[in-house]
């Protein structure tokens, strides 16, 4: 009845995951508890969970992401307790757990907690930019952002019954293989992996889809903001790149479930092939990663240096040569595997050659810089953090790339230290920047600037203390994952990291102090024009919150800064632009079915991993009647009249000439 | 062995500019040498994998840094609240910027890339090391979660402790009996995989005589911590003397013991064989003998029974 899945499924012997679990659970339960009783459901079923709405969808991805970075940073705690408590020592986490804890910190904060977070602005500012409506399709976006829900649930559950992979975050065989693992862990990364991994392919067809086709008229390729060249580049990676994943881990499956060879030690399994598909994958996925975040430290740069982007098509043809050239760099992840010394060497300068394309942003975000009149606002001090940050990171990853380097660097904490320097330093940052940036955007009220300000300071400091320690550690030959370790010359460095993690600690509450704050404090930092930021893009033509349609009326394009022109000549002429002539909006009705979909597809995963044969019939079952109903609807759009379009339009425009007025009158003196 | 990386006259004057950087970049890392680790190597392999870590490093810096100081120095001075910087609202392209600034990177990329060519062709693991002297053939095979080394000419073999005449090149072939490892002694140099079915090749050397610390630098399972063995680089009259006391007391390693080895666990002390059947580590890498097992059940994995691939 229930497969593999009996009460000695739950870690009865372990008090800390069980302990935590419970927490969750009962937090879990207290927040479902009061959204019924406070008779929220409705609203939240209504206008969140099953909103086709890009931008509630966006919100939603990042919400996931946020959440899921906590959790992960919760796993970095343990491992640095761990590691600062266990020399000579077993320290308090047993390898068995420890080793489940290092492998859900990295599938977590890759899968979990940065793609969802960067999806989720994606989702939210692209259309906005592009001066368009939704997505190409809306529905299918809701059910992207509910399959990557799944993932994450799966994974979080594998917590408390049963236990998660203990092989790494990239499970590489023999040791992934049923032989080495014959538990549940790896079955959950598999099929966490395998769900959310379809909604991030549909949400990479979805966005590269909608900027190719749906633009605002007017805005040709060379006159779409430098983030949604950055979106479409990375989701034309995602498209490319996770159907890679998604078969190498079908073919770990097969193996593991139906007795298939593909990569076990005998009758011709062949482990190198697995590690050359993943890393066809994973290696891409940094820059699915990267690139979305250049785009969003482009616009910040730009946006508050009060000047266009440097060098625009320079920044496009570097966007797009990384894009290209980051497929051809897998082997890097293993040149100690003994590929000979051509191969090695090819790929060496292959990986380098990246480094061009991003040289030549850093100069150009810095002559962005140059001329400027810059206000270091939160957004723009991640900026300005990252850049620092990041150049060192891209340094010591060309040293990586250097074959004779990387005999001695590869799998230490040298490596560690590199990868989290460009993914905190580039990706975590960018973030925060975004998120600070677009978050008045999205509700109608800026974030607190001191908190958010304490929080990068801390968050920077803390990133220095915790992983400059780890570069040393691993120049001293400490490798990765040790669960303990003996030599007297690692323990500073490793109880240096340690204290960092506390410094991070304090950066993390201070994120969670700045939004109780800013949302208790809405009311002064409410955002009433729409442009809190002097902003350049058509994002902030609209109001903030945007309306469901974004624009009442689809703006004309004509340049590189639509916005700016629009902006620049209402102050020239004093005046806005003449009232345009409103008609009825058709938009997307809302669905249940990526909701319902996830539902059914949470069953089957649980099923899957389980064994429990019925189950998964009858979840996937319901997952394609789903759709299959979907495909039947009537009506899936709903028309919004003339008249409230206009209502809605009147209202922007009337905060906009109050805005003017104060502008011109503060101007005219000079 | 000559590991000059760049012998010709012409690279001379390129070759004074990388020192200089070097020497800098030394300078930083000053502090690290004489802690063991990498940047205090004790044998060739490790010291020219130095040289180019650090060659490759001042390379670098020599762009970073001025780089981080201008992008400071133009945040700092173009802030809003500067009377004295210039507003430039429309600047926002320079074909002699740009032209710089596809350059200098796509340089030091150039130049880079020589070193990395270079480099991956005199460090490649498998190249034999001073082809003139007869080297030390050591068989590894990294076990759950332990390393066996077999001498193959001495007719011994040792479990996590490894024992090498200084000064001699030693030829290491390495196989996994069970899942991948790597096979890592940070001051002697390269590390390299071991994986079950296959054989890689490396040379290292100990210049002088010293313990050194090994360890597997690729997460193996629960046991991997404890996967760390010694290095012992003595003289060449030592090194014999311990063949010679190891040889013919202790154990036989053949088919039955090194399957006992072979099952999971951890290697509280180490310990030697006195004798070697002579194929033992071909029949490991040939698959004729069948790789390690595993646990017998797992979390949630109670019905599923190790079984055989």
């Amino acid at each position: 009845m229930f497969g593999k899945l009996t009460w000695d499924a739950i870690p009865w012997d372990q008090p800390i995951p069980l302990v935590a679990g419970a927490v969750v659970i009962v937090l879990l339960l207290g927040v479902i508890a009061w959204v019924i009783l406070k008779g929220y459901l409705p609203y939240l079923w209504r206008e969140w969970i099953t909103s086709v709405d890009h931008k509630r969808v966006g919100v939603m991805y990042t919400l996931l992401g946020i959440v899921m970075l906590v959790r992960g940073f919760i796993d970095a705690i343990m491992m640095r307790s761990q590691q600062a408590l266990a020399y000579q020592a077993p320290g308090y986490l047993p390898p068995e757990h420890y080793d489940q804890i290092f492998s859900a910190h990295g599938t977590i904060m890759i899968f979990f907690g940065a793609m969802p977070f960067m999806i989720g602005l994606m989702n939210f500012a692209v259309p906005l930019q592009l001066g368009v409506r939704d997505v190409a399709f809306p529905t299918l976006n809701s059910t992207s952002f509910w399959l990557t829900a799944t993932g994450a649930l799966l994974v979080n559950i594998s917590l408390v019954v049963g236990e998660f992979a203990r092989t790494g975050w990239l499970p590489y065989p023999p040791l992934s293989e049923l032989a080495y693992s014959p538990g549940v862990g790896v079955d959950y990364y598999v099929w966490a992996l395998q769900i959310s991994g379809v909604g991030t392919l549909m949400s990479g067809i979805n966005l590269v889809t909608t900027i190719l086709k749906m633009r605002a008229p007017g805005m040709s390729y060379l006159r779409m903001p430098i983030y949604c060249w950055t979106a479409l580049a990375s989701n034309l990676l995602i498209v490319a790149a996770f159907p890679i994943l998604t078969a190498t881990l079908a073919m770990l499956t097969l193996d593991r479930y139906l007795g298939f060879h593909f990569f076990t030690n005998t009758a011709g399994g062949n482990v190198m092939m697995f590690v050359n598909l993943i890393w066809a994958w994973g290696h891409p996925e940094v820059y699915i990663l990267v690139l979305p975040a250049f785009g969003i430290f482009s616009e910040v740069i730009s946006t508050f240096s009060s000047k266009p982007l440097f060098g625009y098509r320079s920044m496009v043809m570097a966007t797009m040569f990384i894009c290209v050239v980051s497929f051809m760099v897998w082997l890097h992840h293993f040149f100690t595997m003994g590929a000979g010394a051509d191969v090695n060497a090819a790929f060496g300068i292959a990986t380098s050659i990246i480094a061009v394309g991003t040289g030549v942003k850093v100069y150009n975000w810095m002559f962005t810089m140059y001329g400027g009149r810059i206000r270091f606002a939160t957004p723009m001090l991640w900026s300005v953090g990252f850049i620092v940050t990041f150049v060192i990171g891209g340094m010591t990853g060309v040293l990586l790339a250097v074959p004779p380097a990387d005999f001695q660097l590869h799998n230490s904490l040298f490596l560690v230290a590199h990868f989290h320097n460009v993914i905190i330093g580039g990706v975590v940052f960018a973030a925060f920047a975004g998120l600070t940036y677009w978050f008045p955007k999205a509700f109608g009220f800026r974030l607190h600037e001191g908190w958010g300000k304490a929080a990068f300071w801390f968050s920077l400091a803390g990133f220095y203390l915790t992983f400059m320690p780890l570069y040393v550690a691993g120049l001293l030959g400490m490798t990765r994952r040790l669960q303990h370790y003996d030599l007297a010359q690692w323990r500073p460095w490793v109880l240096l990291a340690g204290l960092g993690v506390v410094v991070t600690c304090l950066g993390v509450a201070c994120q969670i102090i700045q939004l109780v704050v800013s949302i208790r404090e809405r009311v002064e930092l409410r955002d009433e024009m729409g442009d809190p930021w002097d902003g350049r893009s058509l994002e902030w033509a609209t109001t903030s919150p945007p309306p469901a349609f974004n624009f009442a009326v689809l703006p004309d394009v004509r340049g590189e800064e639509p916005y700016w022109e629009i902006k620049r000549r209402a102050i020239e002429t004093q005046q806005l632009a003449d009232e345009p002539e409103y008609q009825a909006i058709e938009m997307p009705r809302n669905s249940p079915t990526g909701f319902i979909t996830a539902f059914f597809s949470t069953l089957t995963g649980f099923a899957l991993i389980w064994h429990i044969w019925w189950l998964v019939v009858v979840g996937l079952v319901a997952a394609y009647a789903v759709f299959v109903w979907f495909a039947w609807r009537d009506q899936d759009e709903y028309e919004i009249p003339a008249a409230e379009v206009a209502a809605a339009d009147r209202e922007r425009r009337r905060a906009r000439e109050a805005w003017l007025r104060a502008n011109v009158r503060v101007r005219e003196p000079a | 062995m000559n590991m000059t990386l760049v012998p010709t006259a012409a690279a001379a004057r390129r070759h004074a500019t990388r020192l200089r950087a070097a020497i800098t970049a030394l300078a930083l890392v000053a502090p690290l040498a004489g802690c063991g680790g990498i940047l205090d190597p004790q044998g060739p392999i490790g010291a020219a994998n130095r040289t180019i870590l650090l060659n490759a490093l001042g390379i670098m810096l020599v762009i970073v840094v001025p780089t981080i100081i201008a992008t400071l120095a133009f945040a700092w001075w173009f802030r809003a609240g500067n009377p004295r910087a210039r507003y430039l609202p429309h600047f926002a392209y320079s074909g002699r910027i740009e032209l710089i600034v596809w350059s200098i990177p796509t340089l030091v990329i150039l130049f880079l890339g020589g070193v990395i060519w270079i480099g991956s062709h005199e460090l490649d693991p498998a190249k034999p090391l001073n082809p003139s002297q007869k080297p030390l053939e050591v068989q590894v095979v990294s076990l759950d979660w332990k390393w066996l080394f077999i001498y193959p000419d001495q007719g011994v073999a040792s479990v996590n402790d490894l024992v090498i005449p200084a000064g001699t090149p030693v030829h290491f072939s390495l196989t996994s009996a069970s899942v991948m490892n790597v096979f890592f002694v940070p001051q002697l140099g390269s590390m390299i995989y071991t994986m079950n079915g296959m054989v890689t090749q490396l040379w290292l050397q100990a210049d002088k005589t010293a313990d050194l610390p090994g360890l597997s630098a690729q997460y193996s399972g629960d046991g991997f911590s404890d996967m760390g063995f010694v290095v012992h680089a003595v003289p060449q009259q030592d090194f014999e003397a311990w063949v010679a006391k190891t040889r013919n007391n202790g154990p036989t390693l053949d088919p039955k013991s090194y399957g006992q080895l072979a099952v999971q666990s951890r290697v509280a002390k180490p310990f030697t064989y006195g004798a070697v059947e002579s194929a033992i580590f071909n029949a490991v890498a040939m698959q004729h003998l069948p790789p390690g097992p595993g646990p017998d059940s797992g979390r949630g994995g109670v019905d599923v029974h190790n079984r055989s691939e």
